[in-house]
């Protein structure tokens, strides 16, 4: 009988449990559950053509052979241009030695990213434009900028949303690239 | 006036909603566009959150609509453009989440609650009614008794 005497406070911990859980729950992004989705798959196939006025733009055997960076970016990406300088620090600096494929995705008119890069500097390796957005959402992207890290094999190992920091740079995406070198 | 008013009609009733898509993305053939306009209604624009790619007017809900007539047209069914909008996004992107364990809570959590509460009334008239008839100790009608109450209805019955 003395269990019951204190059944009356059965509804508040019940109340209780469902507050912690949606309170955890409201500090997650719900478009972020799922951002590894795309991680140990292989990349789809793509075969982008060039920015206006050069000749080669990006396929998918690019990007194969060899440890690299994919860089989805746009001129119009205020995140981007945040981002920029790292990228070209990366490029000029010959230890690190890791390629930056740039693609280029929603320009209003494509000479605007000819201005960009003229502008700021081009820290890509190669780069090819996404025309038809069909690249973009083979690789689920939802904004710019936004990075994979792809194995030699063509495989997608990590995501990186947002611009990429020198602490995010050195705690994730350089150890993990020093790891897939090994394999 | 009578015209007008058929006019007037035509436009507001028998025409479907159009959305966001945009004339030049409808496809020629009405039943792979209406099937296009289906999947569409169900896929979530990735980056407003809470409108369909149906209803959503941003560039990449725009594509997403693209890619989806474009591969009905190349012969998937509803089912293979969806599954391979989610193998790209997750779960994410269906307007409504799919039923599976992670999701179990959200599909029967409210079933639940109410079987749960229905069980705890239950539980406790039942104890209620134990408990009253415990205390006030409650037992058959003696003979005596039985024939005061009879005789009370019976006077309450001939007086109506």
């Amino acid at each position: 009988m003395t269990s019951q005497r204190y059944l009356f406070l059965l509804p508040l911990v019940v109340f209780c449990i469902i507050a912690i859980y949606f309170g955890v729950g409201l500090t997650k992004d719900p478009s972020r559950l799922d951002d590894d989705i795309l991680t140990n798959q292989p990349m789809g196939h793509f075969n982008l053509i060039p920015i206006e006025g050069r000749t080669e733009g990006l396929s998918i055997d690019d990007v194969k052979g060899k440890v690299s960076l994919v860089n989805f970016f746009g001129s119009w990406c205020v995140a981007c241009l945040q981002e920029h300088p790292f990228l070209l620090e990366l490029k000029e600096t010959r230890t690190i030695d890791v390629p930056v494929y740039g693609v280029d995705w929603d320009e209003k008119n494509p000479k605007d990213v000819v201005r960009w890069l003229k502008r700021h500097g081009d820290p890509y390796t190669k780069i090819g434009v996404d025309v038809d957005g069909s690249t973009i959402i083979d690789w689920g992207i939802t904004g710019a900028p936004e990075t994979f890290v792809v194995d030699k094999k063509g495989i997608i190992r990590y995501k990186h949303i947002g611009p990429i920091s020198p602490s995010s740079w050195a705690s994730t995406i350089w150890p993990l690239i020093v790891e897939l070198r090994k394999e | 006036m009578k015209h007008i008013l058929c006019v007037l009609i035509a436009i507001f009733a028998l025409s479907a909603p159009a959305g966001a898509v945009d004339p030049d993305e409808i496809l020629k053939d009405p039943a792979l566009e209406e099937r296009a306009r289906v999947i569409s209604k169900d896929v979530r624009c990735v980056v407003c959150q809470n409108q369909s790619i149906d209803d959503s007017n941003s560039g990449i809900a725009k594509k997403m609509r693209v890619l989806v007539r474009d591969r009905i047209t190349k012969g998937d069914t509803n089912q293979q453009v969806i599954d391979y909008l989610v193998s790209r996004y997750g779960d994410f992107v269906l307007l409504n989440p799919p039923v599976k364990a992670k999701t179990a809570i959200l599909w029967f959590g409210p079933a639940g609650m109410i079987v749960l509460g229905l069980f705890g009334i239950i539980f406790y008239y039942r104890r209620r009614s134990k408990e009253t008839a415990a205390t006030t100790g409650a037992s058959p009608l003696s003979a005596d008794e039985k024939n005061r109450i009879d005789a009370l209805m019976n006077e309450k019955g001939s007086e109506t």
